[in-house]
């Protein structure tokens, strides 16, 4: 476990009941001011101080950027967006928008793969471990970006988009609107979502895209309020797994992919199904 | 303004989001008989155009050059950046380069741009359409330089760049010295479309055409062979077909609300 920046008792307690072996420090302290390259250094280092056969990181953005300068470093194959992992280091994705699913194998001795999270289960070790620290030196970095300012935006209080359980999205049928969508995930406890035309048109922020430009979700499910569902958005979203989708538009091409299709209007749809969750629910 | 640039812009042909995209033959690398030059990368070269243009264009010795790698169709990416302002372009191609996955590529754009001299700035758009997602930091490294990818602003003085990341919670400023490899967003610009000028003036620029023995790389590093990775199975998914559609009478919120319970979904 190569960590970065100050181990807290409880992870210490958790790695040791999921049976880490060793923590490695690095030996510079602000590798948080930097964009990837010194942090790739790190690892790379410590990957050669332990002999790693595979490296494995998470698959946020700065997780794949810093697996990407971690392979040339360590004349490493690298793998991204992995659902699963064999035993003999076969890695498993989807590709292609979700239309196709493929093996993976990296040539080289070292392997680094970027694991997508929900789909690989976490079991405790056997007996809990007690492991070891050691400290790993940082090469001297070559240039590299500094981060000079940080702005917290304000948080939402919704599930993170990527990694939703459920999803309600709204495009240009919305209208400037996204009341009913909001209320309708809250009500389910879903993540919003939106179209391209959506975004570009600042009735929700820029980071609720989903699609070809924007984020691909993959959720339980997805409702698509108001979205005709054009190959870029489809893009986004197709490997859902149960897909609802409300439109004015009875030609709208997201009716071809959705298990359930209503011919609507989303003002009078979704308030309604809120309003019907409410009360089931209690 | 003292400062003139030299900027490489790195352009690709995609296959067309608008045709079905498939995976064949050796090693299921994506077809591409149908491809556009990639929409994400128009704005990579408005971003190098601004920037020439603020520093007096071509006329002030300010360069904007697209390269493309690729098999013939990629040039047509490279002409479209002519007609958009680059002012040369550099088409990279090679029969040895098919199948080239991250490392392989990033291998020969690196040295291409090696090859191009003393540049400034090497800008992209941002993770393709398709499957290339890690080639701006496996080519930083390769060219030993800082990156900054997913820039929605960029600015350069006095040899140095500014550049605004914003992510989900947060947004960032970040520097960094040139030369630097870059990454721009689609909110960074709006892309000019090419003029009547634009085109007529593209007839007149020059595409040189590179090799893998141009560049200094041996064929062996590059392709299936000098492949890191190998795909060792791919399957296509059976397509999605249309499940039940209603027309709302009044009741589809409630009909939508039983079949989530019905699914579990609640």
């Amino acid at each position: 476990m190569a960590l970065n920046g100050a181990l807290s008792d409880g992870a210490a307690a958790t790695f040791a009941e999921y049976g880490v072996g060793n923590i490695l420090h690095p030996s510079a302290q602000d590798l948080d001011d930097f964009l990837v390259a010194p942090k790739a250094a790190y690892l790379a280092a410590a990957a050669e101080a332990t002999g790693a056969g595979i490296v494995l990181l998470d698959n946020s953005p700065e997780g794949k950027e810093i697996a990407a300068r971690l392979g040339i470093r360590l004349n490493a194959g690298v793998i991204t967006d992995v659902v699963g992992v064999d035993q003999d280091g076969t890695a498993h994705k989807s590709v292609l928008a979700g239309s196709y699913t493929t093996a993976c194998k990296a040539t080289t001795p070292v392997t680094v793969l970027t694991l997508k999270a929900n789909n690989v289960t976490p079991e405790p070790a056997a007996a809990p471990t007690s492991p070891g620290t050691a400290t790993v030196e940082v090469p001297a970095a070559a240039a590299a970006a500094r981060i000079t300012a940080r702005e917290q935006k304000v948080a939402s209080g919704r599930p993170d988009l990527t990694d939703a359980r459920i999803v309600v999205a709204g495009g240009r049928g919305m209208d400037g609107d996204f009341g009913p969508v909001e209320q309708l995930a809250d009500a389910l406890g879903a993540a919003v979502g939106a179209s391209r035309a959506a975004t570009d048109a600042g009735w929700i922020s820029h980071d609720a895209q989903v699609g070809q430009t924007g984020k691909t979700v993959s959720p339980q499910l997805y409702i698509s309020a108001g979205i005709s569902g054009a190959i870029q958005q489809k893009a986004g979203m197709q490997t859902s797994k149960v897909i609802v989708a409300i439109n004015k538009d009875a030609e709208s091409p997201v009716f071809e992919i959705a298990d359930f299709g209503i011919i609507g209007d989303v003002f009078d749809v979704l308030p309604q199904a809120t309003a019907e969750i409410k009360k089931r629910k209690g | 303004m003292e400062e003139t640039l030299k900027i490489v812009v790195l352009v690709k042909h995609v296959p067309d989001a608008q045709f079905d995209r498939h995976l064949n033959g050796e090693g299921n690398t994506a077809d591409r008989d149908e491809s556009i030059l990639s929409e994400l990368d128009e704005y990579a070269l408005e971003a190098a155009l601004q920037l020439a243009e603020a520093r007096g264009g071509s006329k002030a010795g300010n360069q904007v050059i697209a390269l493309s790698m690729g098999p013939a169709g990629a040039v047509n990416a490279v002409k479209k950046s002519l007609q958009m302002g680059a002012t040369e372009g550099v088409h990279l191609t090679d029969e040895a380069l098919a199948g080239s996955d991250a490392a392989a590529t990033s291998l020969a754009l690196a040295a291409a741009v090696r090859h191009l001299g003393d540049v400034d700035l090497v800008i992209t758009g941002m993770a393709s359409t398709d499957g290339e997602t890690s080639l701006v930091p496996a080519q930083a490294e390769r060219l030993g330089l800082p990156q900054v990818t997913f820039a929605s602003t960029l600015e350069v003085d006095g040899g140095r760049l500014t550049a605004r990341r914003d992510a989900d919670t947060s947004s960032e400023t970040v520097e960094a010295p040139l030369p630097a490899v870059v990454s721009v967003t689609d909110q960074i610009n709006e892309p000019r479309y090419p003029n009547f000028k634009g085109i007529i003036a593209a007839k007149r620029k020059s595409i040189s055409t590179l090799s893998l023995a141009d560049i200094g790389v041996d064929p062996a590093q590059v392709g299936f062979a000098g492949s890191w990775t190998t795909v060792t199975s791919a399957e296509q998914r059976p397509p999605r077909t249309a499940g039940t559609i209603i027309t709302d009478e009044g009741d589809a919120g409630i009909k939508l609300v039983d079949f989530l319970a019905a699914q579990k979904l609640l």
